[in-house]
Protein backbone atom coordinates (compact mmCIF):
# COMPACT_ATOMS: atom_id res chain seq x y z
CA UNK A 1 0.00 0.00 0.00
CA UNK A 2 2.97 2.04 0.63
CA UNK A 3 4.36 1.94 -3.27
CA UNK A 4 0.46 2.81 -4.34
CA UNK A 5 0.36 5.51 -1.94
CA UNK A 6 4.11 6.98 -2.91
CA UNK A 7 3.52 6.38 -6.79
CA UNK A 8 0.17 8.40 -6.60
CA UNK A 9 1.50 11.51 -4.74
CA UNK A 10 4.74 11.35 -7.49
CA UNK A 11 2.28 10.99 -10.52
CA UNK A 12 0.02 13.99 -9.17
CA UNK A 13 3.46 15.94 -9.04
CA UNK A 14 4.44 14.87 -12.39
CA UNK A 15 0.59 16.09 -13.58
CA UNK A 16 0.93 19.71 -11.56
CA UNK A 17 4.35 20.26 -13.02
CA UNK A 18 3.25 19.46 -16.62
CA UNK A 19 0.45 20.76 -16.54
CA UNK A 20 -0.38 23.99 -14.00
CA UNK A 21 1.95 26.92 -16.12
CA UNK A 22 0.42 25.69 -19.12
CA UNK A 23 -3.69 25.70 -17.90
CA UNK A 24 -2.84 29.02 -15.91
CA UNK A 25 -1.96 30.55 -19.14
CA UNK A 26 -4.68 29.00 -21.16
CA UNK A 27 -7.07 30.09 -18.40
CA UNK A 28 -5.57 33.69 -19.04
CA UNK A 29 -7.26 34.05 -22.59
CA UNK A 30 -10.78 33.57 -21.21
CA UNK A 31 -10.44 36.04 -18.53
CA UNK A 32 -11.75 39.93 -18.35
CA UNK A 33 -9.33 42.81 -18.68
CA UNK A 34 -9.92 43.24 -15.16
CA UNK A 35 -9.62 39.96 -13.94
CA UNK A 36 -6.15 39.60 -16.08
CA UNK A 37 -4.88 42.59 -13.64
CA UNK A 38 -6.17 41.58 -10.63
CA UNK A 39 -4.15 40.70 -7.29
CA UNK A 40 -5.33 38.08 -5.89
CA UNK A 41 -5.59 36.14 -9.16
CA UNK A 42 -8.75 34.92 -10.07
CA UNK A 43 -7.83 30.86 -10.69
CA UNK A 44 -10.92 30.40 -12.91
CA UNK A 45 -11.92 32.68 -15.47
CA UNK A 46 -15.59 34.44 -15.82
CA UNK A 47 -15.07 32.80 -19.66
CA UNK A 48 -15.21 35.74 -21.79
CA UNK A 49 -14.19 35.33 -25.62
CA UNK A 50 -13.63 39.15 -25.62
CA UNK A 51 -9.56 38.20 -26.17
CA UNK A 52 -10.21 35.29 -29.36
CA UNK A 53 -12.09 38.24 -30.66
CA UNK A 54 -9.86 41.31 -30.70
CA UNK A 55 -6.61 38.89 -31.37
CA UNK A 56 -8.60 37.09 -34.37
CA UNK A 57 -10.02 40.42 -35.51
CA UNK A 58 -7.71 43.54 -34.70
CA UNK A 59 -5.07 41.49 -34.15
CA UNK A 60 -5.17 39.49 -37.72
CA UNK A 61 -4.52 36.26 -35.69
CA UNK A 62 -6.53 34.25 -38.49
CA UNK A 63 -3.69 35.42 -40.90
CA UNK A 64 -0.73 33.95 -39.08
CA UNK A 65 -2.67 30.38 -38.45
CA UNK A 66 -3.10 30.17 -41.85
CA UNK A 67 -0.15 31.19 -43.08
CA UNK A 68 1.61 28.60 -40.47
CA UNK A 69 -1.18 25.59 -42.05
CA UNK A 70 0.45 26.68 -45.23
CA UNK A 71 4.00 26.47 -44.57
CA UNK A 72 3.85 23.64 -42.37
CA UNK A 73 1.61 21.77 -44.17
CA UNK A 74 3.82 22.18 -47.72
CA UNK A 75 6.76 21.53 -46.00
CA UNK A 76 5.86 18.32 -44.31
CA UNK A 77 4.47 17.08 -47.66
CA UNK A 78 7.34 17.38 -49.63
CA UNK A 79 10.03 16.83 -46.79
CA UNK A 80 8.05 13.27 -46.24
CA UNK A 81 7.82 12.43 -49.77
CA UNK A 82 11.45 13.25 -50.68
CA UNK A 83 12.77 11.77 -47.43
CA UNK A 84 10.98 8.45 -47.73
CA UNK A 85 12.55 7.84 -51.16
CA UNK A 86 15.73 8.92 -49.87
CA UNK A 87 15.09 6.17 -46.97
CA UNK A 88 13.86 3.39 -49.59
CA UNK A 89 17.34 3.79 -50.84
CA UNK A 90 19.05 3.68 -47.66
CA UNK A 91 17.11 0.64 -46.20
CA UNK A 92 17.24 -1.45 -49.44
CA UNK A 93 20.03 -0.82 -51.56
CA UNK A 94 23.16 -2.26 -49.71
CA UNK A 95 25.15 0.61 -49.83
CA UNK A 96 28.83 1.18 -48.52
CA UNK A 97 28.09 4.12 -47.34
CA UNK A 98 24.52 4.00 -45.45
CA UNK A 99 25.93 4.46 -41.86
CA UNK A 100 27.72 7.47 -42.90
CA UNK A 101 25.33 9.23 -44.71
CA UNK A 102 22.81 8.56 -41.42
CA UNK A 103 25.35 9.72 -39.46
CA UNK A 104 26.21 13.01 -41.29
CA UNK A 105 22.11 13.64 -41.23
CA UNK A 106 22.43 13.59 -37.50
CA UNK A 107 25.33 15.68 -37.50
CA UNK A 108 23.18 18.12 -39.53
CA UNK A 109 20.24 18.13 -37.48
CA UNK A 110 22.81 19.26 -34.80
CA UNK A 111 23.78 21.87 -36.27
CA UNK A 112 22.95 25.59 -34.62
CA UNK A 113 20.55 27.38 -36.23
CA UNK A 114 22.99 30.60 -36.14
CA UNK A 115 25.91 28.68 -38.15
CA UNK A 116 23.70 28.53 -41.09
CA UNK A 117 21.47 31.59 -40.90
CA UNK A 118 23.73 33.97 -42.21
CA UNK A 119 24.31 32.11 -45.83
CA UNK A 120 20.67 30.89 -45.90
CA UNK A 121 19.29 34.17 -45.97
CA UNK A 122 21.84 35.14 -48.26
CA UNK A 123 21.29 32.10 -50.79
CA UNK A 124 16.65 32.89 -50.36
CA UNK A 125 18.07 36.91 -51.22
CA UNK A 126 19.92 36.10 -53.93
CA UNK A 127 16.84 33.57 -55.31
CA UNK A 128 14.23 36.20 -54.20
CA UNK A 129 12.25 34.07 -51.88
CA UNK A 130 12.93 36.35 -48.85
CA UNK A 131 9.31 37.09 -47.70
CA UNK A 132 7.50 34.02 -49.99
CA UNK A 133 6.04 31.10 -48.38
CA UNK A 134 9.00 29.18 -50.73
CA UNK A 135 11.42 30.81 -49.03
CA UNK A 136 10.74 29.56 -45.66
CA UNK A 137 9.41 25.77 -47.04
CA UNK A 138 12.59 25.28 -48.99
CA UNK A 139 14.40 25.80 -45.74
CA UNK A 140 11.62 23.64 -43.35
CA UNK A 141 12.29 21.02 -45.99
CA UNK A 142 16.23 20.63 -45.98
CA UNK A 143 15.86 20.80 -42.02
CA UNK A 144 12.81 18.05 -41.46
CA UNK A 145 14.96 15.86 -43.77
CA UNK A 146 17.17 14.06 -41.28
CA UNK A 147 14.63 13.98 -38.72
CA UNK A 148 12.68 12.10 -42.03
CA UNK A 149 14.83 10.07 -43.02
CA UNK A 150 16.12 8.44 -40.06
CA UNK A 151 12.45 7.56 -38.84
CA UNK A 152 11.77 6.31 -42.10
CA UNK A 153 14.86 4.25 -42.52
CA UNK A 154 13.74 2.18 -39.42
CA UNK A 155 10.50 1.98 -40.51
CA UNK A 156 11.36 0.32 -44.03
CA UNK A 157 14.09 -1.77 -42.66
CA UNK A 158 11.25 -3.58 -40.45
CA UNK A 159 9.37 -4.31 -43.40
CA UNK A 160 9.99 -7.84 -44.30
CA UNK A 161 12.31 -8.03 -48.21
CA UNK A 162 9.94 -11.40 -49.29
CA UNK A 163 6.62 -9.30 -50.84
CA UNK A 164 8.63 -6.64 -52.76
CA UNK A 165 11.01 -9.24 -54.12
CA UNK A 166 8.13 -11.19 -55.78
CA UNK A 167 6.77 -7.99 -57.58
CA UNK A 168 10.39 -6.99 -58.43
CA UNK A 169 10.39 -10.55 -60.44
CA UNK A 170 7.04 -10.05 -61.70
CA UNK A 171 8.32 -7.10 -63.06
CA UNK A 172 7.65 -4.57 -61.18
CA UNK A 173 10.40 -1.53 -61.35
CA UNK A 174 12.26 -0.74 -58.52
CA UNK A 175 10.38 2.54 -57.52
CA UNK A 176 6.98 0.45 -58.51
CA UNK A 177 7.96 -1.84 -55.82
CA UNK A 178 8.23 1.29 -53.36
CA UNK A 179 5.01 2.95 -54.09
CA UNK A 180 2.69 -0.15 -54.90
CA UNK A 181 3.86 -2.10 -51.65
CA UNK A 182 6.19 -0.69 -49.32
CA UNK A 183 4.75 2.32 -48.90
CA UNK A 184 0.93 1.71 -48.18
CA UNK A 185 2.69 -1.21 -45.33
CA UNK A 186 4.66 1.63 -43.58
CA UNK A 187 1.39 4.15 -43.49
CA UNK A 188 2.08 3.98 -39.56
CA UNK A 189 5.34 4.89 -39.87
CA UNK A 190 4.93 7.41 -42.65
CA UNK A 191 2.15 9.16 -40.77
CA UNK A 192 4.45 9.10 -37.17
CA UNK A 193 7.59 10.69 -39.28
CA UNK A 194 4.66 13.45 -40.69
CA UNK A 195 3.35 14.42 -37.48
CA UNK A 196 7.04 14.92 -36.14
CA UNK A 197 8.06 17.03 -38.82
CA UNK A 198 4.16 19.01 -38.74
CA UNK A 199 4.95 19.99 -35.21
CA UNK A 200 8.75 20.99 -35.85
CA UNK A 201 7.87 23.49 -38.62
CA UNK A 202 4.41 24.31 -36.66
CA UNK A 203 7.12 25.53 -33.82
CA UNK A 204 10.07 26.58 -35.51
CA UNK A 205 10.79 30.07 -35.03
CA UNK A 206 14.17 31.21 -35.75
CA UNK A 207 14.33 31.11 -39.37
CA UNK A 208 10.54 32.24 -39.98
CA UNK A 209 11.80 35.52 -37.87
CA UNK A 210 14.50 36.01 -40.75
CA UNK A 211 12.77 34.46 -43.91
CA UNK A 212 9.38 36.27 -43.15
CA UNK A 213 9.38 40.21 -42.50
CA UNK A 214 6.23 40.62 -43.84
CA UNK A 215 3.57 41.11 -40.98
CA UNK A 216 1.02 38.97 -43.95
CA UNK A 217 3.29 36.29 -44.31
CA UNK A 218 4.48 35.06 -40.76
CA UNK A 219 3.46 32.32 -38.90
CA UNK A 220 2.17 31.67 -35.76
CA UNK A 221 5.00 31.50 -33.72
CA UNK A 222 6.72 35.01 -34.97
CA UNK A 223 3.48 36.48 -34.91
CA UNK A 224 3.29 35.28 -31.11
CA UNK A 225 6.86 36.77 -30.15
CA UNK A 226 6.45 40.08 -31.79
CA UNK A 227 2.70 40.86 -30.64
CA UNK A 228 3.16 44.44 -30.00
CA UNK A 229 3.05 46.48 -27.61
CA UNK A 230 5.70 48.27 -25.86
CA UNK A 231 3.92 49.93 -22.36
CA UNK A 232 1.12 47.70 -21.57
CA UNK A 233 1.67 43.81 -22.92
CA UNK A 234 -1.63 42.76 -24.61
CA UNK A 235 -1.47 39.48 -22.43
CA UNK A 236 -5.16 38.20 -22.80
CA UNK A 237 -4.98 38.29 -26.54
CA UNK A 238 -1.04 36.88 -26.47
CA UNK A 239 -2.83 34.10 -24.34
CA UNK A 240 -5.40 33.61 -26.54
CA UNK A 241 -3.24 33.88 -29.74
CA UNK A 242 -0.84 30.90 -27.96
CA UNK A 243 -3.85 29.13 -26.84
CA UNK A 244 -5.07 28.83 -30.48
CA UNK A 245 -1.20 27.41 -31.65
CA UNK A 246 -1.00 24.90 -29.11
CA UNK A 247 -4.30 23.54 -28.53
CA UNK A 248 -4.06 21.28 -32.24
CA UNK A 249 -0.73 20.22 -31.61
CA UNK A 250 -1.91 18.88 -27.89
CA UNK A 251 -4.51 16.88 -29.42
CA UNK A 252 -2.74 15.30 -32.31
CA UNK A 253 -0.09 14.60 -29.37
CA UNK A 254 -2.45 12.84 -26.98
CA UNK A 255 -4.51 11.18 -30.01
CA UNK A 256 -1.22 9.94 -31.05
CA UNK A 257 0.87 9.65 -28.34
CA UNK A 258 1.78 5.81 -29.02
CA UNK A 259 3.37 6.55 -32.93
CA UNK A 260 4.53 9.90 -31.84
CA UNK A 261 6.49 7.91 -28.97
CA UNK A 262 7.86 5.43 -30.94
CA UNK A 263 9.15 7.88 -33.48
CA UNK A 264 11.26 9.87 -31.19
CA UNK A 265 12.67 6.85 -29.30
CA UNK A 266 13.05 5.30 -32.98
CA UNK A 267 15.02 8.39 -33.92
CA UNK A 268 16.85 8.62 -30.37
CA UNK A 269 17.70 5.27 -29.30
CA UNK A 270 19.07 3.75 -32.78
CA UNK A 271 21.68 7.17 -32.78
CA UNK B 1 29.26 1.95 -60.86
CA UNK B 2 26.76 -0.83 -60.31
CA UNK B 3 23.20 0.13 -61.90
CA UNK B 4 21.36 -0.20 -58.22
CA UNK B 5 23.96 1.94 -56.87
CA UNK B 6 23.29 4.48 -59.85
CA UNK B 7 19.14 4.12 -59.11
CA UNK B 8 19.89 4.72 -55.42
CA UNK B 9 21.69 7.69 -56.41
CA UNK B 10 18.78 9.07 -58.33
CA UNK B 11 16.54 8.07 -55.10
CA UNK B 12 18.89 10.39 -52.89
CA UNK B 13 19.12 13.05 -55.30
CA UNK B 14 16.31 15.26 -54.49
CA UNK B 15 17.32 15.22 -50.42
CA UNK B 16 20.95 15.53 -51.21
CA UNK B 17 20.26 18.79 -53.67
CA UNK B 18 17.95 20.39 -50.30
CA UNK B 19 20.38 19.36 -47.64
CA UNK B 20 23.66 20.53 -49.78
CA UNK B 21 21.94 23.91 -50.44
CA UNK B 22 20.22 24.82 -46.88
CA UNK B 23 23.01 22.98 -44.46
CA UNK B 24 26.53 22.31 -45.92
CA UNK B 25 26.63 24.73 -48.23
CA UNK B 26 25.68 27.87 -45.67
CA UNK B 27 27.72 26.02 -43.07
CA UNK B 28 30.78 26.29 -45.12
CA UNK B 29 29.45 29.45 -46.44
CA UNK B 30 29.70 30.53 -42.67
CA UNK B 31 33.38 29.65 -42.51
CA UNK B 32 34.17 32.02 -45.46
CA UNK B 33 32.24 34.84 -44.20
CA UNK B 34 33.81 34.71 -40.55
CA UNK B 35 37.51 35.61 -42.77
CA UNK B 36 35.64 38.67 -44.55
CA UNK B 37 34.74 42.13 -43.02
CA UNK B 38 31.36 41.94 -44.74
CA UNK B 39 28.81 45.22 -43.46
CA UNK B 40 25.70 44.92 -44.62
CA UNK B 41 24.58 48.41 -44.05
CA UNK B 42 27.89 49.21 -45.92
CA UNK B 43 27.42 47.55 -49.02
CA UNK B 44 30.20 49.87 -51.06
CA UNK B 45 32.58 48.25 -49.13
CA UNK B 46 32.39 45.13 -50.28
CA UNK B 47 33.55 42.09 -48.49
CA UNK B 48 37.34 42.54 -47.71
CA UNK B 49 39.22 39.78 -46.65
CA UNK B 50 40.73 39.87 -43.02
CA UNK B 51 42.79 37.01 -42.17
CA UNK B 52 41.79 36.02 -38.49
CA UNK B 53 40.62 39.98 -37.71
CA UNK B 54 37.10 38.72 -36.50
CA UNK B 55 38.41 36.14 -34.39
CA UNK B 56 41.27 38.17 -32.48
CA UNK B 57 38.27 40.64 -32.07
CA UNK B 58 35.91 37.96 -30.68
CA UNK B 59 38.60 37.59 -28.59
CA UNK B 60 39.47 40.67 -26.69
CA UNK B 61 35.52 41.56 -27.04
CA UNK B 62 33.99 41.88 -23.49
CA UNK B 63 30.52 41.17 -24.35
CA UNK B 64 31.65 37.66 -26.57
CA UNK B 65 33.08 36.69 -23.36
CA UNK B 66 30.11 37.58 -21.21
CA UNK B 67 28.27 35.97 -23.66
CA UNK B 68 30.05 32.85 -23.40
CA UNK B 69 30.17 32.52 -19.68
CA UNK B 70 26.36 33.63 -19.75
CA UNK B 71 25.96 30.53 -22.52
CA UNK B 72 27.73 27.84 -20.22
CA UNK B 73 26.07 28.49 -17.30
CA UNK B 74 22.75 28.13 -19.07
CA UNK B 75 23.87 24.27 -20.35
CA UNK B 76 25.70 23.13 -16.78
CA UNK B 77 22.57 24.33 -15.06
CA UNK B 78 19.72 23.21 -17.05
CA UNK B 79 21.92 19.58 -18.35
CA UNK B 80 22.04 18.08 -14.38
CA UNK B 81 18.21 19.45 -13.51
CA UNK B 82 16.72 18.04 -16.93
CA UNK B 83 18.66 14.78 -16.50
CA UNK B 84 17.43 14.61 -12.95
CA UNK B 85 13.93 15.81 -13.76
CA UNK B 86 13.86 13.51 -16.42
CA UNK B 87 15.25 10.66 -14.41
CA UNK B 88 12.26 10.97 -12.02
CA UNK B 89 9.65 11.32 -14.26
CA UNK B 90 10.52 7.94 -16.16
CA UNK B 91 11.10 5.92 -12.89
CA UNK B 92 8.05 6.59 -12.05
CA UNK B 93 6.11 6.11 -15.81
CA UNK B 94 8.00 2.63 -16.01
CA UNK B 95 6.15 1.81 -12.72
CA UNK B 96 2.89 -0.31 -13.26
CA UNK B 97 -0.42 1.47 -12.17
CA UNK B 98 -3.78 2.82 -13.13
CA UNK B 99 -3.23 6.10 -14.91
CA UNK B 100 0.27 5.21 -16.12
CA UNK B 101 -1.09 6.02 -19.66
CA UNK B 102 -2.52 9.00 -19.20
CA UNK B 103 0.42 10.03 -17.28
CA UNK B 104 2.51 9.53 -20.32
CA UNK B 105 0.37 11.47 -22.23
CA UNK B 106 0.60 14.35 -20.11
CA UNK B 107 4.45 14.23 -19.83
CA UNK B 108 3.83 14.86 -23.61
CA UNK B 109 2.25 18.60 -23.54
CA UNK B 110 5.43 20.71 -22.67
CA UNK B 111 7.27 18.77 -25.38
CA UNK B 112 4.54 19.60 -27.85
CA UNK B 113 4.18 23.20 -26.91
CA UNK B 114 5.83 25.33 -28.87
CA UNK B 115 8.72 27.27 -27.71
CA UNK B 116 7.61 30.71 -28.52
CA UNK B 117 4.81 29.65 -26.47
CA UNK B 118 6.20 28.48 -23.29
CA UNK B 119 8.34 31.17 -23.85
CA UNK B 120 5.27 33.77 -23.36
CA UNK B 121 3.69 31.63 -20.94
CA UNK B 122 6.96 31.91 -18.61
CA UNK B 123 7.13 36.02 -19.41
CA UNK B 124 3.52 35.95 -17.69
CA UNK B 125 4.21 33.84 -14.95
CA UNK B 126 7.23 35.76 -13.96
CA UNK B 127 5.50 39.67 -14.79
CA UNK B 128 6.45 41.98 -11.99
CA UNK B 129 2.50 43.10 -11.41
CA UNK B 130 0.46 39.92 -11.58
CA UNK B 131 2.37 37.03 -12.45
CA UNK B 132 2.04 34.14 -10.36
CA UNK B 133 5.50 33.55 -9.47
CA UNK B 134 4.93 36.61 -7.25
CA UNK B 135 1.95 35.86 -5.77
CA UNK B 136 2.68 32.62 -4.66
CA UNK B 137 6.12 34.07 -3.19
CA UNK B 138 4.69 37.11 -1.60
CA UNK B 139 0.61 36.71 -1.64
CA UNK B 140 -1.26 40.16 -2.22
CA UNK B 141 1.52 42.01 -0.92
CA UNK B 142 2.50 44.04 -3.93
CA UNK B 143 4.95 45.97 -2.34
CA UNK B 144 7.28 42.86 -1.95
CA UNK B 145 6.93 42.29 -5.44
CA UNK B 146 9.91 41.16 -7.60
CA UNK B 147 10.70 42.10 -11.50
CA UNK B 148 12.82 38.57 -12.04
CA UNK B 149 13.20 39.29 -16.12
CA UNK B 150 14.91 43.01 -15.27
CA UNK B 151 17.11 41.62 -12.95
CA UNK B 152 20.29 40.82 -14.23
CA UNK B 153 20.77 37.93 -11.41
CA UNK B 154 17.17 36.66 -12.03
CA UNK B 155 16.58 36.76 -15.45
CA UNK B 156 18.89 33.98 -16.22
CA UNK B 157 16.99 31.50 -13.82
CA UNK B 158 14.07 32.49 -15.49
CA UNK B 159 15.16 31.45 -18.73
CA UNK B 160 16.74 28.13 -17.11
CA UNK B 161 13.35 26.89 -15.56
CA UNK B 162 11.55 27.89 -18.54
CA UNK B 163 13.86 25.69 -20.18
CA UNK B 164 14.22 22.59 -17.61
CA UNK B 165 10.11 22.49 -17.86
CA UNK B 166 9.99 22.24 -21.18
CA UNK B 167 12.89 19.74 -22.03
CA UNK B 168 12.50 17.61 -18.87
CA UNK B 169 9.80 15.46 -20.15
CA UNK B 170 12.01 14.64 -23.56
CA UNK B 171 14.91 13.35 -21.28
CA UNK B 172 11.90 11.30 -19.24
CA UNK B 173 10.42 9.47 -22.52
CA UNK B 174 14.61 8.75 -23.86
CA UNK B 175 15.16 7.54 -20.53
CA UNK B 176 12.00 5.44 -20.61
CA UNK B 177 12.71 3.72 -23.68
CA UNK B 178 15.96 2.94 -22.41
CA UNK B 179 13.95 1.79 -18.89
CA UNK B 180 11.58 -0.83 -20.59
CA UNK B 181 14.51 -2.88 -22.35
CA UNK B 182 15.64 -3.95 -19.06
CA UNK B 183 14.26 -7.22 -18.54
CA UNK B 184 12.75 -8.01 -14.98
CA UNK B 185 14.06 -11.35 -14.07
CA UNK B 186 17.05 -8.78 -13.48
CA UNK B 187 15.21 -7.33 -10.73
CA UNK B 188 14.08 -10.36 -9.31
CA UNK B 189 17.43 -11.75 -9.32
CA UNK B 190 18.82 -9.36 -7.21
CA UNK B 191 16.12 -8.99 -4.66
CA UNK B 192 16.45 -13.09 -4.40
CA UNK B 193 20.43 -11.47 -3.66
CA UNK B 194 19.10 -9.69 -0.89
CA UNK B 195 19.66 -6.12 -2.80
CA UNK B 196 17.80 -3.22 -1.66
CA UNK B 197 15.95 -0.96 -3.80
CA UNK B 198 18.48 1.37 -3.96
CA UNK B 199 21.19 -0.98 -4.48
CA UNK B 200 19.07 -2.56 -7.31
CA UNK B 201 19.04 1.10 -8.83
CA UNK B 202 22.19 1.36 -8.23
CA UNK B 203 23.71 -1.29 -9.66
CA UNK B 204 21.43 -3.00 -12.37
CA UNK B 205 18.79 0.10 -13.72
CA UNK B 206 21.96 3.01 -13.80
CA UNK B 207 24.18 0.66 -15.57
CA UNK B 208 21.74 -0.17 -18.20
CA UNK B 209 20.26 2.68 -19.18
CA UNK B 210 23.27 4.60 -19.39
CA UNK B 211 23.56 4.79 -23.03
CA UNK B 212 20.23 6.27 -22.65
CA UNK B 213 21.38 9.08 -20.20
CA UNK B 214 24.27 9.79 -22.68
CA UNK B 215 21.89 10.54 -25.70
CA UNK B 216 19.69 12.35 -23.88
CA UNK B 217 23.08 14.50 -22.44
CA UNK B 218 23.81 14.90 -26.26
CA UNK B 219 20.85 16.22 -27.43
CA UNK B 220 20.05 18.38 -24.24
CA UNK B 221 23.97 19.35 -24.16
CA UNK B 222 23.81 20.46 -28.25
CA UNK B 223 20.10 21.90 -27.67
CA UNK B 224 20.89 23.89 -24.69
CA UNK B 225 24.42 25.52 -26.56
CA UNK B 226 21.77 26.88 -29.22
CA UNK B 227 19.33 28.13 -27.32
CA UNK B 228 17.64 31.37 -28.98
CA UNK B 229 13.55 31.58 -29.02
CA UNK B 230 13.16 31.85 -25.03
CA UNK B 231 15.76 34.61 -24.80
CA UNK B 232 14.31 36.35 -28.07
CA UNK B 233 10.95 36.09 -26.62
CA UNK B 234 11.21 36.62 -22.76
CA UNK B 235 14.43 39.20 -22.47
CA UNK B 236 15.75 40.24 -25.74
CA UNK B 237 19.41 39.26 -24.52
CA UNK B 238 18.84 41.94 -21.16
CA UNK B 239 18.96 43.02 -18.99
CA UNK B 240 22.43 44.44 -19.61
CA UNK B 241 23.19 41.70 -21.29
CA UNK B 242 22.95 39.36 -18.80
CA UNK B 243 21.23 36.49 -20.79
CA UNK B 244 22.80 37.47 -23.91
CA UNK B 245 23.68 34.15 -24.83
CA UNK B 246 25.62 32.94 -28.06
CA UNK B 247 23.11 32.24 -30.41
CA UNK B 248 21.38 35.58 -29.76
CA UNK B 249 24.68 37.47 -29.69
CA UNK B 250 25.22 36.22 -33.21
CA UNK B 251 21.58 36.80 -34.45
CA UNK B 252 21.89 40.36 -33.31
CA UNK B 253 25.17 40.86 -34.95
CA UNK B 254 24.35 39.91 -38.41
CA UNK B 255 20.60 40.41 -38.64
CA UNK B 256 20.10 43.68 -36.48
CA UNK B 257 23.81 45.47 -37.17
CA UNK B 258 24.91 43.84 -40.10
CA UNK B 259 27.87 42.61 -38.78
CA UNK B 260 28.05 39.47 -41.29
CA UNK B 261 31.98 38.74 -40.85
CA UNK B 262 32.19 39.14 -37.31
CA UNK B 263 28.55 37.53 -36.69
CA UNK B 264 29.66 34.48 -38.85
CA UNK B 265 33.09 34.16 -36.62
CA UNK B 266 30.40 33.85 -33.48
CA UNK B 267 28.53 31.64 -35.21
CA UNK B 268 31.40 29.27 -36.37
CA UNK B 269 32.33 29.32 -32.71
CA UNK B 270 28.93 28.03 -31.39
CA UNK B 271 29.42 25.20 -33.98
CA UNK B 272 32.45 24.54 -33.41
CA UNK B 273 31.55 23.81 -29.46
CA UNK B 274 29.10 21.63 -29.94
CA UNK B 275 30.59 19.58 -32.96
CA UNK B 276 33.72 19.07 -30.57
CA UNK B 277 31.20 18.15 -27.65
CA UNK B 278 28.87 15.95 -29.61
CA UNK B 279 32.43 13.93 -30.93
CA UNK B 280 33.24 13.83 -27.05
CA UNK B 281 29.71 12.28 -26.11
CA UNK B 282 29.54 9.80 -28.83
CA UNK B 283 33.00 8.48 -28.62
CA UNK B 284 31.90 7.29 -24.88
CA UNK B 285 28.60 6.52 -25.94
CA UNK B 286 30.19 3.85 -28.63
CA UNK B 287 32.82 2.96 -25.77
CA UNK B 288 29.67 2.53 -23.36
CA UNK B 289 27.83 0.02 -25.25
CA UNK B 290 30.89 -1.85 -25.84
CA UNK B 291 31.66 -2.58 -22.43
CA UNK B 292 27.98 -3.50 -20.98
CA UNK B 293 29.15 -5.13 -18.17
CA UNK B 294 27.85 -3.62 -15.39
CA UNK B 295 30.63 -2.32 -12.69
Amino acid sequence: MKRAAMLAIFSVGIGIYCLIPYLWFALTSWKSPAELTAIPPKLIPSFHWDFYRSALEERGLLRYIANSIIVAGTATGIAIAIGSVAAYALARFQLPWTNAYLLLLLAISMFPQIAIAGPVWNLLNHLDWLNTYRGLVAAYIALSLPLATWILTTFFREVPHEIEEAALIDGCSRFQAFYKIVLPISTPGIFTAALLVFINAWNEFFFALIVLTDPNLQTLPVGIALFPGEYTMPWGEIAAASTLATVPLILLTLLFQRGIVRGLAAGAVKG
Amino acid sequence: MRSSHRLAFLFLLPSLIFVGLFAFYPIFESFRLSFYRSILTLPWLGQKMVGWENYTDLWTDPVAAQSLRTTVFFVVTTIPLELGIGLGMALVMNEVFRGRGLLRAIVLIPWAIPTVVSSQMWRFIFNDRYGLFNFVLFGGDASRYLAPLADPILAPLTIIVAEVWKTAPFVALIVLAGLQTIPDELYEAASIDGATVWQQFRHVTLPLIRPALLLALLFRTIDALRVFDLVFVMTQGGPADATNVLSFYGYKKIFAEGMVGYGSAIAVGVFLVSLILSLVYLQILKSSRLERTPR
